[in-house]
């Protein structure tokens, strides 16, 4: 059980009688420190861990997180976002020389051109790539082209209609 | 004489045209590409950085979607570029994803080892992938630093990147396919009783190795890995 050890050499000092000192226990002191060792590396695992979650949202979701998530980072995971998603903004604007590459689209090899969605909720206007707009409105269903559609279908806007 | 000079001149003139003028073919380059991004994704370590081949890939998505917009609308050419277009911009942006993940799992070695390279050594990084390198863990040691200040008491070691963060395995399995012929391999013996023993790689053959062994290889495009 963490922390026994701490809290019995603590009693052990409350016990002696005032102004006497009990022999310094040397064993106890070291299994107490190693035991901050074991607790803090753990610790320093399961902040990394996060680290490694809050990274994996950026691609997820893309660059703005929905607010019942965001609620959950500590300022420290909020400023780290929010520097790793400027960092991979300005990479990916400088692949290739004009313009850039968002390689956070493009996430699964492609098997049809178009693709029947339904839209789960109210999105708006939407341009697709000759110039025309769809109108996303709740359950309206539209065959569009694939690539437009992947970061909508992971935010949740858009469903993938398999018939 | 003057002619004679005049003939030489030429042909030197000539031969060092013929050098540059080694373009690849968009299939050939496409056919780089893919091999560049198989290496990428099925070694444990990330490999040297092939900007030649990402640059040119990406005019030729510029000039392909340059001739679909003069191209007549409804045209079946047009779908066929399309999804081809549609094909390599999905090999380029993993084959970018590939390295973009390792950089971030082993940064601290990476970093290091570029900080040691000899002056004409090719970095493994483009320019654009160590700036990034660099902010990535210039953000996590701001992140770490941070949290210290806030929750850690003082008398716990500070986190040294280098040895917590965990080095590439470079003893783990690959498959692989031997594209030129290569002899004496050196393979290591996996346990104490096994001895060091050579083999030769024929081309055309294919092999489960472990990937320190054939690293190198890898490199020069001697195997690919599958």
């Amino acid at each position: 059980m963490f922390c026994e050890k701490a809290i019995e050499l603590i009693r052990e000092l409350q016990r002696a009688a005032d102004g006497q000192l009990p022999a310094f226990n040397e064993d106890g002191i070291r299994q107490v420190l190693e035991e901050m060792k074991a607790l803090y590396e753990q610790n320093q695992t399961d902040v990394y861990d996060r680290l490694l979650r809050i990274r994996s949202l950026r691609w997820e979701y893309g660059s703005v997180l929905p607010s019942g998530i965001r609620f959950h980072f500590a300022a420290e995971e909020t400023e780290w976002f929010n520097q790793y998603k400027k960092s991979l903004a300005t990479y990916m604007r400088s692949i290739g020389g004009e313009g850039g590459l968002d390689i956070t689209q493009d996430m699964k090899p492609p098997k049809s051109l178009f693709i029947e969605v339904r839209c789960l909720k109210d999105y708006g206007e939407y341009e697709i790539d000759d110039g025309t707009t769809v109108l996303l409105k709740k359950n309206s269903q539209h065959f569009m082209p694939r690539w437009k559609c992947e970061q909508l279908i992971r935010q949740g806007v858009l469903e993938h209609v398999l018939s | 004489m003057a002619g004679e000079g005049d003939g030489e001149d030429a042909e030197l003139f000539r031969d060092s045209e013929q050098e540059e003028e080694e373009i690849l073919t968009p299939a050939q380059l496409i056919a780089k590409l893919e091999e560049a991004w198989l290496n990428e994704k099925y070694s444990p370590d990330l490999l040297e950085n092939k900007s030649e081949i990402v640059e040119c890939v990406m005019e030729q998505l510029d000039h392909m979607e340059q001739n679909l917009q003069r191209a007549r609308k409804g045209d079946l050419k047009v779908t066929i570029h399309r999804m081809e277009m549609e094909r390599i911009r999905y090999v380029l942006s993993s084959y970018l994803r590939s390295r973009l993940q390792k950089i971030e799992r082993f940064f601290p070695h990476i970093l290091e080892k570029e900080k040691s390279l000899l002056e004409a050594a090719p970095s493994c990084l483009s320019p654009q992938e160590f700036t990034f390198a660099k902010e990535y863990s210039a953000n996590c040691e701001a992140f770490l630093r941070g949290l210290a200040l806030r929750h850690m008491p003082p008398n716990l070691q500070p986190l040294d990147l280098l040895k917590s963060v965990p080095k590439p395995n470079l003893d783990s399995f690959v498959f692989l396919t031997v594209k030129e012929r290569q002899e004496n391999i050196l393979v290591e013996p996996e346990t104490e009783d096994q001895r060091e023993y050579t083999v030769d790689l024929e081309e055309g053959s294919q092999h489960l190795m472990k990937y320190k062994t054939i690293a190198p290889l890898v490199a020069s495009g001697a195997v690919q890995l599958i």
